[in-house]
């Protein structure tokens, strides 16, 4: 499995072009959702966390779409396959890279949103904290759908269709948790939040982790 | 039409546990019902009532048509015409209208039917889908897009109902309540599965990934329903329909078989439509396209 990782994260470093396309993606994403509103300095903040979420999210349709594009090329994949490794260790390899990834695009795009949205806060441990656990969250079912959307029709479309209803859960936590650590938070409720995100994760990255095995045999 | 002295063996066992299933279920049903209100009333019993009474009218039904199980899906869809019918006469015009909410409340009996039944496709559609991934067999992954299909037809009609009651109730088409929301996230869910299945042209490669997404969707189900109920926990309260008068039972436990009957009916005809498919679809040119080709 670290074998898996440490060629994810050497394709990722050769094609570095990519990910800062896809920051900047994401910063453009930021910069009109706050068009949308109007410049009321009020409501953009109210509204900060869910924008940052949603920029993520569409980014994310970018990487995640981007996973298994080496391997479908000169069908590496079925040389991968063919190696004496669990195709289990070749998915835990390529989501934790995707997570990696994520959490990356995330901790970059929280300046951009402290400086257009005037959403700052002093608690970054646990924003931080929400950041990894939501970019886990939608990184395991993420790379599951990604294995199979990339070789049927219409993968640009199929992936965010099937992967957006999938993690509303995702979403709701963690715009709702964000917001918590932005406005503040008497009622320490982002706990609870944090806990659903968790227990998402700890049944995503187990189930699909079962699941991966059927999606790409023979 | 095959004339009744062909119905096969296993017909008549079917027929046979139909008959029995239903009488146990009427039994039980007036004796559970007399011990706990010490005399008879139309609560359980009569749903055991109508349970053995569909039971053995399909049943008749059944053999009538002889034809093995070819015609069992018509068979089922009209008795549950006769239930749906019967049903929206008692909801309509024999239940009162309802205290507080006056006739919007009757809009219940449809709903409150579609939506257990809908839970019951999509679940019925997850065990195909495990099924399937166990055993290879390509009935089951037939029978997985037909309850899927279905399923969705349901989600669909709950919504519209959903909202259709709420405009009256609440003053607005849609609210953020859990159940609602729900359905709306299971609707879009199981119509990304439908279209994955549009996508990909390997048989095998679409039976075993939509096998997959459809346990994937159905695992996210109660994580959806109690994250949108938490999100939403300052807002609505959940009703408790723990007090439903006997009254009310009759029409809602009509619809529900009638529903249950036509969902199965549509689910039997339409996995019969995928397996065709199937077999079309793999079975080798005709002869005289053969020909050509070469």
């Amino acid at each position: 499995m670290i074998t898996a990782l440490r060629k994810e994260f050497l394709l990722q470093w050769r094609t570095r072009a990519q990910a800062v396309a896809v920051f900047v993606f994401g910063a453009t994403a930021l910069l009109l959702f706050s068009f949308a509103i109007g410049p009321n300095s009020a409501a953009l903040r109210q509204h900060a966390a869910g924008f940052l979420w949603l920029g993520l999210l569409l980014s994310s349709t970018l990487t995640l779409s981007e996973t298994f594009h080496a391997e479908m090329e000169n069908h590496a994949l079925e040389g991968l396959l063919l190696l004496p490794v669990s195709p289990r260790a070749l998915y835990y390899g390529k989501a934790v890279a995707n997570a990696i990834q994520l959490i990356a695009l995330g901790i970059a795009l929280v300046p951009v949103m402290v400086v257009l949205y005037d959403a700052g806060t002093t608690r970054l441990p646990t924003l931080l904290l929400i950041i990894v656990l939501g970019s886990a969250g939608i990184s395991a079912p993420g790379t599951l759908y990604s294995a199979m959307t990339s070789q049927a029709r219409a993968k640009q479309t199929l992936l965010p269709l099937l992967l957006f209803p999938l993690i509303v859960p995702v979403l709701l936590a963690s715009v709702k948790s964000t917001s918590l650590v932005i406005l503040g938070d008497p009622m320490s409720q982002a706990t609870s939040w944090l806990l659903l995100l968790l227990a998402f994760n700890g049944i995503y990255w187990s189930l699909c982790g079962l699941l991966f095995d059927r999606v790409v045999e023979d | 039409m095959v004339p009744n002295s062909q119905v096969s063996r296993l017909d008549r066992v079917l027929l046979a546990g139909a008959v029995i299933t239903g009488l146990t279920a009427m039994f039980l049903g007036v004796y559970m019902d007399a011990y706990l209100h010490e005399g008879i009333s139309i609560g359980g019993a009569g749903t055991a009532l109508i349970a053995a009474t569909l039971g053995m009218a399909s049943s008749v039904l059944f053999l009538l048509m002889g034809d093995g199980f070819r015609k069992v899906p018509l068979g089922l869809i009209a008795v549950a015409a006769v239930c749906l019918i019967s049903g929206s006469y008692f909801g309509l015009f024999v239940a009162p209208p309802e205290h507080f909410m006056g006739d919007v409340q009757r809009i219940m009996y449809v709903h409150v039917p579609t939506a257990w039944n809908g839970l019951l496709a999509l679940t019925f559609a997850f065990v195909a889908a495990v099924v399937f991934l166990f055993t290879n067999d390509f009935k089951w992954d037939a029978r997985m897009e037909a309850a899927v299909e279905v399923g969705i037809l349901l989600a669909f009609l709950l919504c519209c109902q959903g909202a259709i009651w709420a405009k009256p109730t609440w003053g607005v088409w849609w609210d953020w309540d859990p159940r609602l929301t729900t359905t709306a996230v299971l609707l879009f869910a199981f119509a990304g599965i439908l279209a994955l299945r549009r996508f990909v042209d390997d048989p095998v490669k679409r039976a075993v990934w939509s096998s997959v997404a459809t346990i994937i969707s159905y695992v996210d189900v109660p994580i959806v329903y109690f994250s949108v109920r938490w999100w939403n926990s300052l807002h609505q309260v959940q009703s408790s329909p723990s007090t439903v008068s006997s009254q009310f039972y009759l029409p809602l436990r009509l619809n529900a078989f009638g529903v249950l009957f036509l969902m199965t009916g549509f689910m039997m005809l339409r996995a019969r439509v995928a397996a065709l498919r199937l077999a079309a679809e793999v079975a080798p040119p005709p002869e005289e396209l053969a020909g050509e080709l070469a």
